[in-house]
């Protein structure tokens, strides 16, 4: 709860920091100005470069070796922190201001205990002594949910999973005590119903201990539901502050209500209401220019009164809202929404892939002396059991997981990576389920393609642009004289709406979002039936993945392609996808349209993974379902349902022992439950349409 | 455009950007004064028959002192003669020869074994892998001089022996950090984008793969280089090297060290040359070093 | 991880087997060669053959080689042709004066290069560092012999404090250790310095260190605690395999100051085609060096626990 009292926790103004490099002095926040109350939670948010990560950094002075606060000041309970002394910077750092880190993994030491790292807190800033620290340490890991604390505290790092060592590193952060909480993008590393568990704990820690909290993400539903204030940050400066209810509702300045429709809410569908991406690019850091920084990307933008001098904070006419535009007034003020263009719906056709009973195993071959003793030193990973769904000519299948459910192993066996254990895998009326990458011939390669997750790795950075798309052309057999190759290079270009020059320049030279366009246009250089997209905007910033994304939509429709979009973001997926796979573990939990999967009757862990996305609509209510237990070992599955050792809906011993059977919703609707369909169809739906009332 | 240039343009594009990022060097100093260094070496290597003032076998004066003048003809014994009357400065002029002959190449035979072991063992692993990975810790258990003896010794020293030895002592050492390399580039989706084109084992692990691995193999390179150069000069010391009396730095230091307490320079000067050499490949090794780690 | 060990064990073994029948292959594959090397090239042919009868030598092949190794595991390795005595009594006494050699080398070198290295990592780029830096390139560019040469013209020619050979047939002095100590020493510290530097500087870049620094903890204890014992991993392992190099090294060493060590031996047998003693000293190196490498393979999993707890 926020109290005000007389002095704000922390008052930031006019806040400008700059790297200094080779090159010169490289501004990296500007003129931030922020004000946090005690107990407050405020979120910052914005894409990469926008500085939201420095600002946290030049709260706790540490900017690093090239890095300086070069105006402005940060006063904490009213002292200014860059006056400190060392010791008394100490003091403060871990004690009154912690931080919370974006992987858990790196940010504990690998070679000491999780006693010694807890225990370190209080010892050192209360002087208690390690027994005292010991019980301490005991009763935050209880705090934070951790189940069994003498086994983590004696454990190393690595061997605890992500969402245990991010609790860790929370306990870790409150032994201290601190008023403050710097949290940056704390569950980004973690899975999806992971994520909602730490951050449902994040929330009622803040309230148990009055801790006022400073949420640095990328994610709008995130901050919708964590926050209660949000600044939008854009290259370096803060552009929209205000509370969270009025920013969402009324999102003032024009980047925010970019960002807005560059996010797939609930609302948005691909081909009636598409995406709306901001045109442009970010502007780098040593080319911002002059008067307001979104100015050449902003639809509103004035000349001679836009880009004069810099653009203060103004006021607006909402209490403690403020934008940093001088057209504020003008700019409309609800969202904008794909008026843009409409498509046409694409015509499904017949079947193209098949899978039937897919399996896929990876021997561990077990080397301790027990297993050689007791003969069985070879056990299998089930990355792939018994997978059957279709897909059909210009379909969009989304197979959805977290993190281990085998989605990209069967990306692996479709393209010829791997070859299926068993079962079989038809494509385009070919069993290609044991049919390795070598063995096919060009037509069928081509026939078949993948855009990769990475936009850094997806493409050989020793090569030409031109010449690797141009590589791929003739490999597939489309075309073989050296000047089709470039024409047809050129076209590729075009489609993907990148400048023709590119076809010189090396991957370095681009941009993410850049890259992976080319990785698009590389993986349809061979008109393909089938693209594989594996997670292919997860990596991307928000208005670059909008983009990506609508592009992929183009192009998609221009070719006439079935897409299999693998990605565990269901927003996304709500947003593109006609039919929906649900995996966990290697095996299919749930199929079927998208309206069907995300109505009621639900698998209970598609119902979970379906609470646990954060939607940044404010008409949405969603129900809370947070899932506890332990995910079982990929070596040694459960013999019953693979869900039962987390399920809410676990109806007793049957559901351990006994596989769960198909039970068929509809024609191509398919859960895999021991619960009758009757009692799944009465459950509550996860989101409802709610109209909050407008001011 | 010919068919098959794809392969030959990327071939020789990364010859030029091997040689190209010696462009870069001219961002740090330590590199600079390395390249300068071996330029000067490398020129006076090449200009051996005409800057050098006197044969380099043909015993003259003995233990004439630096900048003395030859009594029976025509010019300077700028660094002095040895106890056999051989111009010192001429010998150091033709050893540079010897050496810089003898390295390189040793160097790049060493190169080509070790890249095609290691590429071979990165990228199909396996038994491949493990044969070879076996192969190479027998041979890298030897230390190293203890390896060159028993070579030496039974093959005989000559030119062609002393690379064939560097080539197997040195090789398993760069296989293994080829080998490192490619474990690592291999799993990007840039090589499993061209599995999926179907392209041949050879093509990703030469084309795709080994021209990314370029940085940490040139400095292994220089570095390696320098090696090579010191272990030509211990051969020579210990009289495992090049057959006399061509001259050669190693020889010349052991042939002279007993006589070093009166005439040291005979001693100290091919020391100070191979020290130079070395520290030139060296320099350049952390110069290149230095500009990878600030890119 | 006994498992492990034993597994780590058994590959020594069989490398060291793998090593010995190359060995064997090698020096010994051709009876005649073996004869004359004994007997010396002047030697005729007919008491090559009798030498050769006397000794088994026209056995099969892996009948020589079995009781070659016989005679090797229990200490036999046969009489050495240049000192014609049992190769055992020269090899021990000299293998003893270069794990003394060895062991002042480590004494002084360790310290000094891990602390140099530790506190050139701590600060990265600084006028310390790159000092430290340089100087490692240096020494590391001059070869053992150039330095001796150095060395020796410095302290026996010109100041005259040190004597110019370390043959020790007075006894043991500790005067004539100081030399031959320095030039290992200076060769090899950059070297180990250089890369407990990259470990030290790679650690202080991590995300753990940077979560040490911002708990608010005190500099010298973000150091000791959580830099030190994560930095270290590497050099132990560099530190362990200098063991390997100093058999190398020592070779150059002793024979220019005239040690009795195992090098100059290694040497002196080579040149002067010793079979036996060959052998013996090479099965000796390869003993040290795959044993050494074991050590570093097992301690470097001891030391780290994500690998020792998998």
């Amino acid at each position: 709860m926020t109290v005000h009292t007389e002095i704000p926790l922390l008052e930031i103004e006019g806040l400008c920091t700059s790297y200094f490099t080779r090159a010169g002095e490289i501004p990296a926040v500007v003129d931030f100005s922020l004000t946090m109350q005690a107990g407050e939670s405020v979120g910052l948010v914005g894409e990469s470069g926008c500085g939201k990560s420095t600002v946290a950094m030049a709260i706790m002075q540490y900017l690093g070796n090239n890095g300086d606060i070069v105006n402005g000041s940060i006063r904490f309970k009213g002292r200014d922190l860059k006056a400190l002394s060392k010791s008394e910077l100490q003091q403060v750092r871990g004690s009154e201001i912690a931080m919370i880190y974006q992987e858990p993994m790196a940010a504990l030491n690998p070679s000491l205990t999780i006693s010694a790292q807890l225990t370190e807190v209080p010892i050192v800033h209360e002087g208690v002594s390690q027994s005292e620290a010991t019980a301490r340490a005991v009763d935050m890991l209880n705090s934070v949910r951790l189940p069994d604390p003498e086994r983590v505290l004696a454990a190393y790092p690595h061997q605890l999973s992500g969402g245990q060592q991010q609790r860790v590193v929370i306990a870790m952060a409150l032994l201290g005590k601190p008023s403050l909480l710097l949290l940056d993008e704390p569950t980004t590393a973690l899975d999806v119903t992971v994520e909602a568990s730490i951050v449902s704990l994040i929330a009622d820690i803040s309230r148990e201990f009055g801790t006022a909290q400073l949420y640095i993400s990328h994610n709008m539903g995130l901050i919708l539901e964590t926050c209660e204030r949000v600044c939008v940050m854009y290259s370096g400066e803060a552009v929209e502050i205000g509370a969270v209810q009025d920013v969402f509702r009324h999102p003032t300045h024009p980047y925010t209500q970019g960002l807005f429709g560059c996010i797939p809410l609930p609302s948005c569908d691909k081909n009636a209401r598409p995406l709306v991406p901001i045109r442009g690019q970010l502007p780098l850091p040593h080319e911002r220019p002059s008067g307001c920084f979104f100015g050449p990307r902003c639809d509103s933008f004035r000349e001679n009164l836009c880009d004069q001098s810099l653009i203060p904070m103004m006021q607006s006419d909402r209490t403690r809202h403020f934008v940093r535009c001088v057209r504020w007034r003008d700019v409309p003020g609800e969202r904008q929404v794909g008026e843009v263009k409409r498509k046409a719906p694409a015509e499904i056709g017949e079947e193209v892939l098949r899978a039937d009973g897919l399996q896929k195993y990876y021997p561990v071959y077990d080397r301790s002396l027990a297993a050689l003793l007791s003969g069985r030193s070879v056990r299998y990973v089930k990355a792939n059991e018994a997978l059957s769904f279709g897909a059909r000519v210009r379909e969009t299948v989304a197979i959805v997981g977290e993190s281990g459910c085998g989605k990209s192993t069967f990306a692996k066996v479709l393209m010829g990576l791997e070859t299926a254990t068993g079962g079989e895998l038809l494509f385009a009326g070919d069993d290609i389920s044991n049919s390795p990458v070598r063995e096919r011939s060009p037509k069928q390669l081509g026939s078949l393609q993948i855009v990769f997750q990475n936009p850094n790795d997806t493409l050989n950075p020793s090569h030409t642009i031109g010449g690797q798309i141009g590589r791929v052309i003739r490999k597939f057999g489309v075309e073989s004289e050296p000047q089709k190759i470039r024409d047809r290079v050129y076209e590729l270009l075009d489609t993907v709406k990148l400048p023709r020059d590119f076809y010189k320049r090396r991957p370095r030279q681009l941009s993410g979002g850049q890259k992976q366009r080319i990785g698009i246009a590389r993986a349809f250089a061979g008109n393909p039936k089938m693209v594989i997209a594996d997670e292919p905007i997860s990596a991307l910033d928000v208005s670059v993945a909008a983009a990506v994304t609508e592009l992929l939509m183009d192009i998609q429709q221009e070719h006439g392609t079935t897409l299999l979009f693998i990605s565990h973001d269901l927003s996304v997926v709500h947003y593109l996808a006609d039919r929906i796979v649900v995996m966990y573990l290697g095996q299919i939990m749930e199929r079927g349209t998208t309206e069907e999967i995300f109505a009621p009757p639900y698998h209970p862990y598609t119902e979970a993974l379906l609470s646990a996305v954060p939607i940044a609509d404010l008409n949405v209510r969603k129900r809370e379902i947070v899932l506890e237990g332990v995910v079982p070992s990929a070596l040694n599955p459960p013999k019953g349902c693979f869900f039962a050792t987390r399920c809410p809906h676990r109806i007793g011993p049957i559901c351990d022992e006994e596989p769960p059977p198909f039970r068929e919703a509809s024609s191509r609707h398919v859960i895999t439950c021991h619960i009758p369909l009757e009692e799944l169809r009465d459950v509550e739906p996860v989101f409802q349409q709610v109209d909050v009332a407008t001011e | 455009m010919a068919h098959s240039v794809d392969t030959r343009g990327t071939v020789s594009s990364t010859l030029w950007r091997v040689f190209g990022s010696f462009k870069l060097l001219r961002e740090s100093w330590v590199g600079m004064i390395g390249t300068g260094i071996i330029v000067f070496w490398a020129v006076v290597a090449v200009l051996a028959p005409l800057i050098a003032p006197f044969e380099p076998n043909a015993t003259l004066q003995p233990f004439a002192r630096p900048f003395s003048d030859y009594a029976a003809g025509d010019g300077v014994f700028w660094l002095g003669t040895d106890h056999l009357g051989r111009d010192i400065l001429s010998r150091i002029i033709w050893g540079s020869r010897t050496v810089l002959f003898y390295a390189p190449l040793a160097t790049a035979s060493a190169y080509l074994v070790g890249i095609l072991m290691g590429v071979a063992a990165g990228y199909f692993r396996g038994r491949i892998d493990e044969f070879l990975s076996f192969l190479a810790n027998v041979i890298l258990s030897f230390p190293v001089l203890v390896l060159y003896i028993l070579v030496i010794t039974t093959i005989g020293s000559s030119g062609i022996n002393i690379i064939i030895a560097i080539t197997f002592a040195s090789a398993p050492g760069i296989m293994r950090i080829v080998r490192g390399l490619v474990l690592d580039l291999r799993n990007r989706d840039y090589v499993a984008a061209a599995q999926t084109r179907g392209e041949s084992p050879w093509y990703i692990m030469l084309v795709e793969i080994l021209p990314n691995a370029r940085g940490p193999l040139i400095v292994d390179a220089c570095l390696r280089l320098g090696y090579v150069v010191i272990t030509i000069g211990v051969l020579g010391f210990l009289g495992l090297g090049l057959p006399p009396p061509d001259p050669d730095w190693g020889g010349m230091i052991n042939e002279t060290r007993s006589m070093a307490l009166a005439f040291p320079s005979m001693t100290v000067i091919p020391c100070i040359a191979i020290s130079s050499l070395v520290l030139g490949f060296n320099l350049i090794a952390d110069g290149l070093r230095e500009i990878s780690m600030r890119d | 991880m006994i498992v492990f060990i034993l597994r780590r064990l058994g590959t020594m073994l069989v490398t060291m087997l793998v090593v010995s029948i190359m060995l064997f292959l090698l020096l010994e594959y051709t009876p005649g060669n073996v004869a004359t090397k004994v007997l010396g090239p002047y030697s005729s042919e007919e008491q090559r053959t009798l030498w050769l009868e006397a000794h088994g030598y026209f056995e099969p092949l892996w009948v020589r080689y079995s009781s070659w190794l016989g005679d090797f595991m229990t200490g036999d390795f046969g009489e050495s042709v240049r000192f014609k005595v049992p190769v055992a009594e020269v090899l021990w006494p000299r293998l003893w004066n270069t794990v003394v050699l060895g062991f002042w080398v480590f004494t002084v070198m360790i310290p000094l290069s891990l602390i140099l290295g530790v506190m050139a990592g701590m600060r990265e780029g600084s006028a310390l560092d790159r000092t430290i830096s340089i100087t490692s390139i240096i020494t590391t560019s001059i070869p053992e012999f150039a330095s001796a040469v150095f060395l020796a013209a410095v302290f026996v020619f010109w100041l005259g404090v040190l004597p110019g050979t370390s043959t020790m047939t007075g006894g043991f002095e500790w005067q004539q250790l100081v030399l031959p100590v320095l030039v290992l020493v200076i060769y090899d510290f950059g070297y180990v310095a250089r890369m407990t530097r990259a470990s030290m500087a790679e650690v202080m870049t991590t995300q753990y260190i940077r979560t040490a620094v911002l708990k608010g903890l005190p500099y010298r204890r973000v150091i000791m605690r959580h830099a030190l014992r994560n930095a270290l991993i590497a050099p132990f392992t560099v530190i362990m395999l200098q063991i390997n190099w100093l058999l190398s090294g020592v070779i150059v060493v002793e024979f220019f100051f005239a040690y009795k060590g195992f090098g100059a031996l290694l040497l002196e047998a080579s040149l002067n085609q010793d079979i036996f003693l060959i052998e013996a000293c090479a099965m000796v190196a390869v003993f040290v060096a795959a044993a050494t490498q074991t050590i570093a393979d097992v301690g470097y999993t001891y030391l780290n626990p994500r690998i020792r707890f998998g």
